[in-house]
């Protein structure tokens, strides 16, 4: 059990360059998305709504699958300067995650955006502010502040979900976990150790979002 | 008796019954996604050589026997708690194994193989036809390091959890870098896609492949038998289940001296594996 821990602990870096990849890639795209969706054009509306609708209407593992051995049946993408990253397990995994992460995270930021009192932005008008710097300024940062709960749990998912990585021979947290099992044939020592690990990196996160949410509060 | 210890003892007596109902019965576990071996119909009934041998050694025991699938990098953590009382699984004998479960005498034995796409700089490597790593002789090490020299730096797949996985890590082979996948499926797409340069595994599973999904996967270098590659495929049984193994060699046995086990060999791999 001891004897695991160093080798779980290496790959836990894995772990964490996966979630911190996604997790920036996918706050842009669920940044950019949930303007869209906040756009009064219908196309342009429905089409930020049909990714979400996809990306959280489907399992992440099917998601990683499609994007790892799907796109590799292709011949044409094979052929093509997208294979240098479709080639790489690593890459497959990160934007397979960042576009999930990216559908919820604009849900997220969408009805954090419908919560900002109206009164707010009026405010901001009559003071005669720029709408630009009203939605750079005033907008985004109460959004963010609304969404920081939500968003908190949405890392935590992430979090677990990075573990789906080792079904495309990542050898992340629980690839290393379930190698050293096939050799040493014991399961629950080792899931033991890799269930802590996990259940640490939640901790820590937990308490990031606890201190950021006191610190802007707005009381 | 208030209804809290009711419902305990409810829920106790129904596992028992379920236990004792099952006492009988036998399950085998396969993977049920490493053709010939074992694999998956259309319709998701598990077909191939073992499943066809574990009905054939059922009707000798006179057991009732349930084939039941399970992943193959679990297959001896769920055989040791109980999950199924046999595994037959292309599962080769080794030492490594020997000290988590007892195997019963070999019923069948094939090859291991590298492969690479057609085209490939490693196709038709000039080396013995086939080593034998128990006792390596000089020509054999020449072989080993034509291979070494050949797969220096690249990418080679295999099943996680298999004897090929053992002798790529054991250096023979020198420095390769090993990427180990779920399923022998998995595996054989990734080659095709050239997502890895080699991958290694038994021999019949490449030409399986080749044949049925017509892509162009060629067998190269010599084939590999003994050491890190084992003694044969067995049934693996659990460690003090000595009836049950007692069964399972009396079974085999006779299966042999019958011709059972050639004639489901040739039916699957195409020549006699058996042994």
């Amino acid at each position: 059990m001891l004897d695991s821990f160093p080798k779980l602990l290496s790959a836990t870096l894995i772990t964490l360059k996966l979630l911190s990849a996604s997790l920036f890639f996918g706050l842009f795209i669920g940044l950019f998305f949930a303007i869209l969706r906040l756009n009064k054009n219908i196309f342009i509306n429905k089409f930020a709504y049909g990714y979400s609708y996809v990306f959280r209407g489907t399992p992440l593992l099917v998601q990683i699958f499609i994007i790892y051995f799907g796109l590799a049946q292709i011949e044409y993408l094979r052929t093509s300067f997208l294979w240098i990253i479709l080639k790489e397990p690593y890459w497959c995994a990160i934007i397979a995650f960042t576009f999930n992460t990216g559908a919820y995270t604009s849900e997220i930021l969408r009805s954090a955006f419908q919560t900002i009192k109206p009164g707010v932005i009026e405010a901001g008008k009559s003071l005669g502010i720029p709408n630009k710097i009203i939605f750079y300024k005033i907008q985004i940062p109460i959004a963010i502040r609304q969404s920081l709960p939500a968003y908190g749990n949405e890392i935590i998912l992430m979090m677990k979900g990075t573990s789906l990585a080792s079904t495309v021979t990542l050898m992340d947290l629980t690839g290393v976990a379930k190698y050293i099992i096939s050799t040493t044939f014991k399961p629950i020592e080792v899931f033991i150790v890799a269930g802590g690990i996990y259940l640490f990196m939640t901790f820590i996160i937990h308490n990031v979002i606890k201190y950021l949410e006191k610190k802007y509060s707005f009381q | 008796m208030n209804i809290f210890k009711k419902t305990i003892l409810t829920v106790v007596a129904s596992l028992l019954m379920v236990v004792s109902v099952n006492a009988d019965n036998i399950k085998i576990g396969t993977e049920g996604a490493y053709p010939p071996w074992n694999s998956k119909d259309a319709a998701g009934n598990l077909i191939g050589f073992e499943v066809e041998l574990a009905n054939e050694l059922c009707k000798i025991m006179k057991h009732s026997c349930t084939i039941v699938e399970q992943d193959w990098d679990g297959m001896i953590p769920a055989l040791v708690s109980r999950k199924f009382d046999a595994i037959m699984a292309g599962m080769s004998i080794t030492d490594e194994r020997k000290k988590t479960i007892n195997f019963s005498q070999g019923y069948a034995d094939e090859v291991a193989s590298l492969a690479v796409m057609k085209g490939s700089k490693n196709e038709g490597l000039k080396t013995l036809s086939a080593i034998n790593l128990t006792d390596i002789s000089a020509d054999e090490q020449a072989t080993l390091d034509t291979l070494t020299k050949a797969f220096k730096g690249k990418t080679i797949g295999v099943q996680t959890a298999t004897i090929h996985q053992n002798f790529l890590d054991s250096g023979l082979m020198g420095k390769v870098k090993v990427r180990t996948y779920k399923t022998q499926d998995e595996v054989n797409l990734d080659l095709a896609a050239g997502r890895i340069d080699a991958a290694l595994a038994a021999a019949v599973a490449f030409t399986d492949y080749a044949e049925k999904s017509g892509k162009a996967v060629v067998l190269t270098g010599p084939t590999f038998a003994g050491g890190d590659f084992g003694n044969g495929v067995g049934v693996g049984i659990r460690k003090g289940d000595s009836e049950l193994l007692n069964d399972f060699n009396a079974a085999i046995d006779k299966a042999r001296d019958e011709g059972i086990i050639s004639r489901l060999a040739i039916k699957h791999f195409g020549f006699d594996a058996s042994m």
